[in-house]
């Protein structure tokens, strides 16, 4: 990546992910020492909530947001080989997001938008808030049309010719954000927006929660897509290898897209407000999506196999022995692997349609994201950084056996803080409360689970602020040798010459997508219409 | 004639369907897909198969569901509706000896505090919030549902156990929310004394 211009872009969007990032990691600590009731000085709900509602915008917005459209830039230039189309607009589209970020920081850390990231009319924040949000929104919809005006343009200028995996996968991603943002968006600017300017007098919650649900599932895959994109590309050239097959990996992304859209019900399966047999046509849509993460399995597994035996290593398990181990994309992408192993089963409880009574709402579904997406995704994110770090500034990383610590460190911390938190949830312990206050006998067995949660969120904010120094340093150091190396995407087993179009362009998959939506949203949002509901008035909180 | 042209034209695009379907098919038995991957792919689909099956055969044979019964009700003037009028909360019995129980959600508390209900018996709870979102979980059992303003969630459901349980509300409505809580005891069924009230107007204790 020889293009100043195009790395200056990439970099500012990775540090305000990055910057995000490290500071809601505090916000996480300080969250289980609170809400534990360890040191009752601490103990203050209006803060928790506060820090709680932050710590959710940081992470589930700004750290992706901001990753995802840095990653895209980078990809999209090196992959296609043609520098960003329209910069002066990447740039206006970063300093949107950002003044977004900045508007909605000032009710949420003044403790006036304290309704969390998932906003829950009728309950209402300051309109600021959600204006705030909507530039964020809108930033990245403009990172959207980007991609994939550079994805056309490419395919204009190279007819017949096979699309890069790593770009076809940020297209897809851009269709998928642009489909699941369309849910949210509804309900912030017909429903949350007019609500808290007071242009309208009630809401309906029932309405506000499906669209809510639409962007819900879907979001994660959009989070996801650039980790799985990094087991795909990058993985194997790193393990020493190659590619197990191109073609599949096209069809995951596409399943993955497809089916991420019209399943978002598994988040209202307990509410009153839809019907069972929606509700059971998104439980059977949510494991449908199941697939592709199985197919990706099935292929960064055999990836790092070839990679092994090519490296000497003999026998059933051998080959796992000589993998680089060392080497940080490679270890991130075994760490990632075992506990989407682990989240992967615990999504299969939530999903499981009636079973899903037993952990709804309990520390159960936080245990279960923040291993799913603070374990596998971020953990692909650093791997991501620690790779693109010394292309994007010229300069060789800080530390490598710092990043490998750091790694670590993030996986141990990771499971001591969702393994209690799990249990907690199955032991009945609600989810965002502030502090046990139940005068109950269950309540004692909480105690010790909670101890080691704090311990295990003490281990990941170090190994935050180890890789934030790490990076820093890299970027920092003066005395530091060029480093010139490019990015090296990964080669497929058998390199494909020619795809049918469908496996090449997301425009039949744009379809797909719309018919599907319309049958599995279309009468749930419209019955709202049709029946006779009473609207909320705003509340405070 | 309108009708010959019109007649064409749906065969044609039927056919043209159909000719792109079948293309789309053979372009996907074209890919190439490795042995081993195509076994895993099949196991994968079996597994998930087995998932679907179990549950959608729990659903239609077993009456395994959550709850999903769209009512709704004016959350704003509960104190003007018959049902859940402060005289007709907690536990009723019908004449046909239908356990229901009434309960209004409001921060931060659930109405009435306290109740006693039979095990081994099922009972119907209706459940409305007469202010913001609230969900509601009583550990160790199944029963969950959430609390939207505007809706009556109705869940049915037997405890087994006799006991004390908290009843707890399980989603953030205010920062009171850690405050909303209340007791629920299980009474052995032959020890249950069932109340004496007159089954509520304008109810659905009657399905």
């Amino acid at each position: 990546m020889n293009d100043a211009a195009t790395r200056k872009l990439a970099l500012s969007h990775l540090w305000v992910a990055f910057g995000a990032f490290v500071v809601a990691c505090f916000m996480g600590e300080y969250q289980v020492l609170e809400r534990s009731g360890f040191i009752p000085a601490l103990d203050s709900p209006s803060v928790y909530f506060a820090s709680v509602s932050t710590h959710g915008v940081l992470m589930a917005f700004v750290l992706t947001f901001f990753f995802i459209m840095g990653f895209g830039y980078t990809i999209a230039t090196t992959s296609l080989k043609q520098p960003v189309w329209n910069i002066p607009l990447a740039w206006g589209a970063f300093w949107l997001a950002l003044a977004g970020v900045v508007l909605a920081a000032i009710p949420l850390l003044t403790g006036k938008a304290s309704v969390l990231y998932t906003f829950y009319p009728p309950m209402v924040a300051p309109a600021v808030f959600y204006i705030g949000a909507t530039l964020l929104v809108v930033g990245s919809w403009v990172w959207c049309v980007i991609m994939l005006v550079m994805f056309m343009q490419w395919k204009k200028a190279n007819a017949g010719q096979p699309v890069p995996l790593a770009m076809f996968a940020t297209a897809m991603n851009a269709l998928l954000w642009l489909w699941t943002s369309a849910g949210v968006a509804l309900e912030v600017l017909f429903q949350l927006i007019p609500f808290s300017l007071g242009w309208i007098d009630t809401i309906d919650p029932g309405l506000a929660r499906t669209l809510f649900a639409w962007t819900l599932h879907p979001i994660v895959y959009f989070w996801l897509i650039p980790a799985y994109t990094a087991f795909y590309v990058f993985v194997p050239k790193q393990a020493g290898g190659f590619l197990f097959s191109d073609e599949m990996a096209r069809l995951a992304f596409i399943v993955l897209a497809v089916f991420a859209l019209p399943i978002g019900f598994h988040h209202l399966y307990m509410d009153p407000e839809q019907a069972k047999g929606w509700k059971l046509l998104h439980a059977i849509g949510t494991f449908v999506v199941a697939l592709p993460t199985l197919v990706t399995g099935f292929a960064v597994i055999a990836s790092l196999e070839i990679a092994g035996r090519l490296r000497g290593g003999k026998g059933l398990f051998g080959w796992i022995i000589s993998l680089p181990w060392t080497n940080t994309m490679v270890l991130s992408v075994i760490l990632s692997l075992l506990m989407l192993i682990f989240g992967g089963f615990g999504g299969i409880v939530n999903a499981s349609y009636a079973m899903n009574a037993m952990i709804h709402n309990t520390a159960w579904v936080p245990g279960h994201f923040h291993l799913i997406f603070a374990g596998t995704t971020v953990i692909m994110y650093f791997a991501i950084a620690y790779y693109l770090w010394p292309i994007l500034v010229k300069k060789p990383l800080f530390s490598s056996s710092m990043a490998l610590v750091q790694l670590w460190t993030w996986f141990i911390g990771m499971s001591l803080l969702t393994t209690p938190w799990h249990v907690l949830g199955l032991l009945g312990q609600p989810r965002r409360i502030s502090s046990v206050v139940y005068n109950n006998l269950l309540t004692l067995a909480w105690k010790p689970y909670e101890f080691m949660m704090i311990f295990g969120g003490l281990i990941l904010l170090g190994s935050a602020c180890l890789f934030i120094y790490n990076l820093a340093k890299t970027q920092l150091n003066p005395a530091a040798e060029a480093f010139d190396q490019e990015i090296e995407f990964a080669e497929t087993v058998k390199p494909v010459e020619s795809l049918p179009e469908w496996l090449n362009d997301v425009k039949l998959w744009n379809k797909v997508i719309a018919v599907l939506m319309a049958i599995s949203f279309g009468y749930p949002i419209l019955q709202f219409f049709f029946m006779d509901t009473s609207g909320s008035s705003p509340w405070g909180f | 004639m309108q009708s010959e042209p019109l007649k064409q034209k749906c065969e044609q695009l039927l056919r043209g369907s159909y000719a792109q379907l079948r293309d789309f098919y053979a372009q996907f038995r074209a890919i190439h897909i490795d042995q081993l991957e195509r076994k895993w792919i099949t196991v994968s689909m079996l597994v998930i198969g087995l998932f679907v099956g179990i549950i959608v055969i729990d659903a239609f044979f077993h009456g395994v569901n959550p709850p999903g019964k769209v009512e709704t009700v004016d959350s704003a003037s509960l104190h003007l509706n018959q049902e859940f009028a402060e005289d007709n909360l907690g536990v009723q019995v019908d004449a046909k000896g239908n356990v229901t129980v009434r309960m209004v959600a409001g921060r931060y508390s659930f109405s009435p505090k306290h109740i006693d209900v039979p095990a081994e018996t099922p009972l119907t709870f209706r459940w409305v919030s007469m202010d913001v979102l609230h969900g509601v979980h009583i550990p160790m059992t199944n029963m969950s549902t959430m609390i939207v303003p505007g809706y009556v969630a109705e869940i049915s459901t037997t405890f087994p156990k006799p006991g004390e349980y908290p009843v707890l509300c399980n989603e953030y409505c205010g920062l009171g929310h850690n405050h909303m809580w209340s007791n629920i005891s299980v009474i052995a069924k032959e020890d249950w004394p069932a109340p004496v009230k007159s089954p509520a107007k304008g109810g659905s204790n009657n399905e």
